[in-house]
């Protein structure tokens, strides 16, 4: 079911930017519209793009936002993870419990806000 | 001339076959029925009608339009097969594209949670490290575990059939303060481990007092996490009234439909509110969409926050079946995105 309800309506997750419309729907309580319309501005892309796989692909290898791996698709030296969750709260400019949690765990100095 | 037969489901997932005028008549019926129970208007003709080419298809699978996509929050998402709770996740993520990932035990009360805080306090951490989609947390509030003989409260469903009434309200209130506590304090945990947010999965299911302990814990994360998601996922179409008298800033709990059971959501601090109408066997699928839709779509005009209505095993239009057929499941996905406008699944 949950394959189906992917492929049926879902937005793709990191295979898109669904992760990316989904924080700003959570901590933000952003209805999806303008969570859509909020995350195309912050990437420079257009709202249809937010779903499509391939324009997605491009964008967040280029801005580091983290991509599916795969064996015919690996990114190494490229931010994954924790690492791309750094960026994203820093492009989206909203806090990532985790991500300051390892700064706070790794002694790494605060994110200062924009 | 008689009409082709098209093939579909009934609400158990049985395959059936019926005419385009007889799964016109299901959806028809459905949104009467609806709008009287819930006292709310029925579907207009474009919506009955976009809703009849759905469920008239004879396609195996179907899917909303490009640029329609929604934000999937996949409560109790993962397989809890693959080995580890970290690949399933990364599996949810990595393969199935899931927007929200959930981490979640398979004892999955926030009561039980509570004895195995720091295990899933761990997990969560680790998840996070791997993780690139937001995590949140889930569990049920099941205040029933909250009486006897499985909590430390009299048993109020034993209380009511005796006539006590008072006796059962008192169980109710002690068992809502044990509640509430345990939802706090997992809650507290999880997003001080890195949870992006925290899931109250089937919400209501014990009835009005099970509502209002989870709206106190939501009322008391939201004040302490201003960033944290909070989604509260509805148990069924209305709150059943087992306490009777309890209210939400003037709002009487018991009896509420999904536009009202929102607007205590989203007034106690709800970031994400999931309404749930659940199946029924011996309907059509058709008739069990319409049903869903004409009841949660007054929520859709009152939502300050995202709505994310269930359409899991069981609820929303999907057939109450360990294996869903993905016919059934996707056409009830696109009906509810399509017609409700929803921000999510």
């Amino acid at each position: 079911m949950d394959v189906t309800h992917a492929l049926a309506a879902g937005m793709g997750g990191m295979r898109t930017a669904g992760d990316l419309v989904a924080r700003m729907q959570m901590a933000r309580g952003m209805r999806l519209e303008p969570a859509k319309r909020y995350v195309a501005g912050k990437l420079g892309c257009t709202v249809r793009d937010l779903s499509d796989s391939y324009a997605m692909e491009q964008i967040r290898g280029e801005l580091g936002l983290g991509r599916i791996l795969d064996h015919s698709n690996l990114h190494p030296g490229e931010p994954n993870a924790m690492a791309a969750k750094f960026r994203i709260a820093e492009l989206l400019d909203v806090p990532i419990s985790s991500v300051e949690r390892f700064r706070e765990l790794a002694g790494l100095e605060a994110r200062k806000p924009v | 001339m008689t009409e082709a037969k098209i093939p579909t489901r009934m609400g158990d997932g049985f395959m059936v076959e019926m005419t385009r005028g007889e799964l016109r008549a299901d959806i028809e019926n459905a949104t009467r029925e609806a709008a009287r129970k819930a006292k709310v208007p029925p579907l207009g003709q474009d919506e009955l009608d976009h809703l009849l080419d759905i469920y008239a298809s004879r396609a195996a699978f179907t899917a909303v339009d490009i640029g329609d996509q929604v934000v999937l929050s996949c409560d109790g998402g993962g397989s809890k097969m693959t080995g580890t709770d970290l690949l399933d996740l990364l599996e949810s993520e990595q393969r199935l594209g899931q927007d929200i990932l959930e981490l979640w035990h398979i004892e999955y009360s926030y009561k039980a949670i509570k004895t195995i805080l720091p295990f899933q306090q761990q997990v969560m951490q680790n998840v996070q490290m791997m993780c690139t989609a937001p995590v949140q947390y889930g569990a049920q509030p099941n205040l029933a575990f909250y009486s006897k003989p499985d909590g430390p409260a009299e048993n109020w469903f034993e209380l009511l059939p005796r006539g006590d009434i008072a006796g059962a309200r008192a169980a109710i209130d002690e068992a809502m303060e044990h509640a509430t506590k345990d939802f706090i304090y997992v809650g507290e945990g999880m997003l001080d481990a890195g949870a992006d947010g925290m899931d109250f999965d089937t919400t209501g299911g014990a009835g009005d007092a099970d509502f209002f302990s989870t709206l106190r814990a939501v009322e008391h994360l939201r004040a302490k996490y201003p960033d944290a998601g909070i989604e509260v996922g509805m148990a069924g179409e209305f709150v059943i009234g087992v306490h009777g008298e309890l209210e939400w800033e003037g709002r009487r709990l018991a009896g509420l439909w999904p536009a009202e059971q929102l607007a205590v959501c989203q007034d106690a601090g709800a970031t994400i509110f999931g309404p749930a109408v659940n199946i029924r066997t011996g309907k059509s699928c058709a008739w069990n969409a319409a049903y869903s839709i004409t009841v949660c779509k007054p929520a859709m005009e009152v939502a300050r926050i995202p709505v994310h209505p269930n359409v899991g095993e069981g609820v929303g239009g999907v057939p109450v079946n360990g294996y869903p057929p993905e016919d059934a499941a996707s056409r009830a996905a696109k009906a509810h995105v399509d017609i409700l406008k929803c921000d999510g699944l």
